[in-house]
């Protein structure tokens, strides 16, 4: 009776939420309260268990990957959709689907859970499979230290029933290895010539990963990457495919999405089904689009760490683009504006940029001069700067790098120009 | 004539350099250079060969495992920058090698670190971490601004003058309302930002005394450095 309560008590409050236009986690507060086993409960019933997606980068557009590669397999997924991807965020999401009687109409549910969180949900719901991507360094002003959440991917491992499936190139990721109880280790990979692509925090100023003899095998490696299209080593096999992603580290979380979804499919995968799902995937909402605006590519980069700045600029070269910075400072973004020193900028000084904005406008023109990468404007207020950017070089292709925030706004004031399309 | 070459010293790079401390670096080189001295850069990594000719050296904070892996080289390397900090050798030391730069460290679970004893201070670890912008008001530089995340509580001894006085965060210890510690050239602080950026004062005190120190005349010219003024402005306004 208790849990009907829960659940019906929780659906009113969604509505009610939904009507003011509220926050998602607070219906899964409600429930939370009323019935604290409801999570367990719903999602422990599943045929396929649960699987969580945590780590620092590229957790929300790994996750629609590995949905969408479940789905080509015929399983019916349960997601968190909302981008709130707290435990009560959680709550709220399986609120919404499901039925009155508390059955969660699903066959496994994929979860991407924020590192901090994910600690607080595994001790609720063990997993049967996870997937962690990395560890860096991001929100630190929030979680203090590398280690610190290095420490919270270690207990998601620990609490692991089936598999665990890891990032073999992140010192960090692949030493969770020891922590594992789950019988199976799975691990994802880089090709030797791709690891320069990728420094780590710990490489920071000796760019690149180091020595790369003695990694275990890894069940999907990314053999090489050009543009959109990518080859996959796959147990002795290679696999090329045309992907409507792109940026290498997009493209290498594909790598962690397949390994995580044979891994979940087992022996029975449909290895065409596989492939064909995977080059379908678009990007996440709000992790890097492409948009059209008056008839030219406008691509939105998000950009959070300074592993990821870096990994961004690699990724997309700068010649023949309208390059703009916005970087914001708030709560979600991250108050400490330091990262923005360990990122080289280098590569944009043939071109220079465009239009520096968002709240630390200042800081990061700063930044710039002392990099000698020339900037045209620079202007606190995100609408004007994007108006000029698109007005001043109309027909130039455009790449906007931004923080979680800035990218809302910007997204917001796109959609008021009537002539913007969404094309990916 | 060639220009004065001024040589700045990076300590422990690969170990202790998040928070932007290679933004430190990177301000001392560009100031330095667009007064027209050569500024050649050396890093000094474990093991490495410490360099005969030092005029500036410049050290940063590191996660608690970048720490560990240099402490034992910094004992052995401390008699060095103790002779070179009494010898007036300018030196910037963040976080991490402030804490370190003094008597002791002892951690929450009461393990005691030593550090080399170039500052009379004392840290302890807190329960908490002190996190968030901090401004503070220093007699030397004026309003200093910046960002804090530490969990060590520092404590100045002795006659140990602060960098200044908190008007916005924690700083040293969350209490006696100092951040910072200064002797002879050598400025400590617990801000990243990073700290030189956003304030050029301690940066040209710095790039002064190591040109002073090599070449006897510093040129005190003011740089017009853009965005500047404005990034402090809206550094000193924003939320802790
Ligand atoms: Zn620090």
């Amino acid at each position: 009776m208790r849990h009907l309560l829960a659940t019906l008590a929780g659906k009113a409050v969604k509505t009610v939420a939904k009507l003011r236009g509220g926050g998602s986690a607070l219906p899964g507060l409600v429930a939370e309260k009323i019935d604290p086993n409801f999570l367990p409960r719903t999602l422990g019933n599943l045929p396929q268990g649960v699987v969580v997606i945590s780590g620092t980068n590229g957790k929300t557009t790994t996750t629609k990957m590995v949905v969408e590669l479940l789905q080509g397999q015929g399983l019916k997924v349960f997601t968190n959709r909302t981008g709130s991807n707290f435990t009560r965020g959680v709550v709220a999401a399986v609120l919404g689907e499901t039925t009155i009687g508390g059955k969660l109409d699903a066959d496994v549910a994929v979860l991407e859970l924020d590192e901090a969180h994910a600690v607080h949900f595994v001790k609720l719901v063990a997993p049967r499979y996870c997937l962690l991507l990395n560890v860096m360094r991001d929100q630190l002003d929030r979680f203090g230290e590398i280690e610190t959440t290095a420490g919270f991917l270690r207990q998601i491992a620990a609490a692991t029933t089936e598999a665990v499936v890891l990032n073999r190139e992140d010192p960090r990721i692949a030493a969770l290895a020891e922590s594992v109880t789950a019988e199976r280790v799975h691990y994802f990979g880089l090709a030797p010539q791709l690891r320069a692509m990728f420094p780590n925090d710990d490489d920071m100023r000796s760019g690149g990963a180091g020595d790369a003899s003695g990694l275990p095998a890894a069940d999907v490696v990314l053999a090489a990457c050009e543009g959109a299209s990518a080859t996959f080593t796959v147990g002795s096999r290679d696999i090329d495919a045309e992907l409507k992603l792109t940026g290498v580290y997009n493209i290498y979380n594909a790598a962690a999405a397949l390994a995580l979804a044979r891994t979940v499919v087992g022996a029975d995968v449909d290895e065409d089904a596989l492939l064909d799902s995977l080059e379908a995937v678009t990007p996440a909402f709000g992790r890097g689009e492409s948009l059209t605006v008056n008839g030219k590519p406008l691509d939105l980069v998000l950009v959070k760490n300074p592993a990821g700045f870096r990994l961004a600029l690699r990724s997309f070269p700068p010649a023949g683009f309208s390059t703009m910075i916005a970087i914001n400072d708030n709560y979600a973004d991250g108050r400490d504006m330091s990262w923005l020193w360990d990122v080289d900028f280098d590569s944009l000084a043939a071109a220079g940029v465009a239009e520096v904005s968002g709240v630390r406008a200042n800081d990061m023109a700063l930044r710039l001069f002392y990099e000698d990468v020339p900037v045209r404007h620079v202007d606190t207020d995100l609408s004007a700067s994007l108006h000029r950017f698109i007005a001043l070089e109309p027909d130039a292709p455009k790449r906007i790098y931004c923080t979680y925030t800035a990218m809302l706004a910007l997204r917001r004031e796109l959609g008021k120009l009537t002539e913007v399309e969404v094309v990916s | 004539m060639d220009a004065p070459v001024i040589d700045l010293l990076q300590l422990y790079p690969r170990d202790m350099n998040i928070y932007g401390d290679w933004g430190n670096v990177l301000v001392l080189r560009k100031r330095l250079q667009l007064r027209g001295y050569d500024v050649r850069l050396h890093e000094y990594n474990p093991g490495d060969t410490f360099p005969d000719q030092v005029d500036l050296i410049v050290g940063g904070g590191g996660q608690d495992s970048g720490q560990n892996k240099i402490q034992a080289d910094l004992l052995q390397l401390g008699g060095r920058l103790r002779e070179l900090a009494d010898d007036g050798v300018p030196m910037l030391a963040i976080c991490g090698l402030y804490q370190l730069f003094g008597n002791f460290f002892k951690t929450h679970t009461g393990e005691v670190i030593k550090g080399i004893g170039l500052l009379d201070i004392d840290t302890v670890g807190g329960p908490k971490r002190l996190i968030g912008n901090t401004v503070l008001e220093s007699e030397e530089f004026g309003t200093v601004i910046g960002y804090e995340n530490h969990s060590g509580q520092t404590y100045l001894k002795g006659g140990t003058q602060p960098l200044g006085t908190i008007t916005k965060g924690e700083g040293n210890n969350g209490q006696d309302s100092t951040e910072g510690a200064r002797y002879r050239n050598v400025v400590a602080s617990y801000l990243h930002g990073s700290l030189l950026p956003k304030n050029p004062a301690v940066a040209d005190f710095l790039g002064r005394h190591a040109a002073l120190r090599r070449h006897g005349s510093f040129d005190d010219a003011p740089l017009e450095i853009p965005f500047e003024e404005q990034a402090r402005e809206d550094a000193a306004a924003r939320p802790r």
